[in-house]
């Protein structure tokens, strides 16, 4: 490769890296807000800002940090924190599973450790958006932008919690859905299949809030075993073709 | 080390885990066509069973989460960009509050 084509290709990861920044920041903004209201659970929780700083920053999960949280309120064993928090986080064996598939076999290893650190529902979204195979520094510019917002957002939240109007929270609140529809519903426009399973999912996802004893498992296993059903109905029924994949 | 020190490695530990070893144990691409097809549509279903009804309860009144997932479904089925559509379902919520709630 000559020099010029080394810094083409530097150049063209520099981009990727702003285009993956550029792309979070609806992101970041939104896991602000999401993991200020975490905070404040924590604060009620008796944990200080630092702890929840670094909760956040080490574990990058709503629901997980949640179940965490509430165990170390209720005093709970180390193993059943474990047990809560794996069945919070269980939906990212799936996806992890899934983004496997979404790299190169010429990646280095240490993408996959560095990016499963992070793979969160939104990132997870815009990752498996991408053309092709995931370019690694595109994820590492969504990380960079998404990271500070969801850590500090937590600690503001246990320092400042009771101070932002809650107008303010509850608009902020439903960003990171506005993203997850921009993510389903333009490809579910086009294709017919991915029509109807997000139809089906967003109807028996509300059935399940319904219907007694279902309504009472924890929306972690609620989700998980929605997707594992619906997705392996259409998988049999709807075989994708090889071209389509 | 604190017990809650300790809580919060432990914590860290599984989340990490759950997420990272399907990611560096499945390194070849996988052959079997069901399995290929179930992993292609998980995306869609796992974030739509999230997203909804959850959408609708995230706010501080119910109306405004409806109009929020309404205005979002107009806007990405007309092909809206992924910041738009966030940046409206926040408005369409900051603006209904103010008639919804006093």
């Amino acid at each position: 490769m000559s020099t010029a084509e080394i810094n083409t290709k530097e150049n063209q990861g520099w981009a990727k890296f702003r285009e993956g920044q550029r792309d979070a920041v609806p992101i970041g903004l939104g896991y602000f807000a999401v993991s200020f209201a975490l905070g404040i659970t924590m604060k009620n929780a008796g944990l200080t800002p630092i702890q929840g700083f670094f909760i956040s920053l080490l574990n990058n999960a709503s629901a997980g940090e949640y179940a965490g949280v509430a165990m170390i309120a209720a005093q709970a064993s180390y193993l059943e924190t474990a047990l809560m928090v794996i069945a919070a986080n269980a939906r990212y064996m799936l996806m992890s599973t899934a983004f496997s598939q979404k790299f190169s076999e010429k990646t280095a290893m240490i993408h996959r450790w560095i990016i499963g650190f992070v793979l969160t529902d939104e990132l997870f979204a815009l990752g498996i958006r991408q053309k092709g195979y995931l370019e690694p520094k595109y994820y590492y510019g969504m990380m960079s932008v998404a990271m500070p917002g969801w850590a500090f957002g937590t600690m503001f939240g246990v320092i400042f919690g009771a101070l932002l109007p809650t107008r303010i929270v509850s608009a902020l609140s439903v960003a990171l859905f506005g993203m997850f529809l921009a993510v389903i519903i333009p490809p579910a426009r086009t294709n017919k299949v991915i029509r109807n399973v997000v139809l089906i999912g967003f109807l028996s996802s509300f059935l399940c809030t319904l219907i007694p004893v279902i309504k009472d498992l924890s929306e972690g296993v609620r989700m998980i075993t929605l997707t594992v059903v619906i997705a392996s109905a259409a998988a049999w029924l709807n075989p994708v073709k090889e071209d389509e994949l | 080390m604190s017990r809650v020190t300790i809580q919060i490695i432990v914590m860290t530990a599984v989340t990490y885990l759950v997420r990272i070893l399907p990611l560096t144990l499945i390194r070849k691409p996988i052959k079997n066509r069901f399995i290929r097809s179930f992993l292609y549509y998980v995306p869609y279903v796992s974030l739509a069973v999230m997203t909804f009804p959850t959408m609708i309860y995230a706010t501080n009144s119910l109306w405004s989460g409806i109009l929020a997932f309404g205005v979002g479904l107009f806007l990405t089925w007309n092909n809206a960009s992924l910041p738009k559509t966030a940046v409206a379902c926040c408005l369409t919520v900051l603006i209904s509050e103010f008639f919804l709630i006093h």
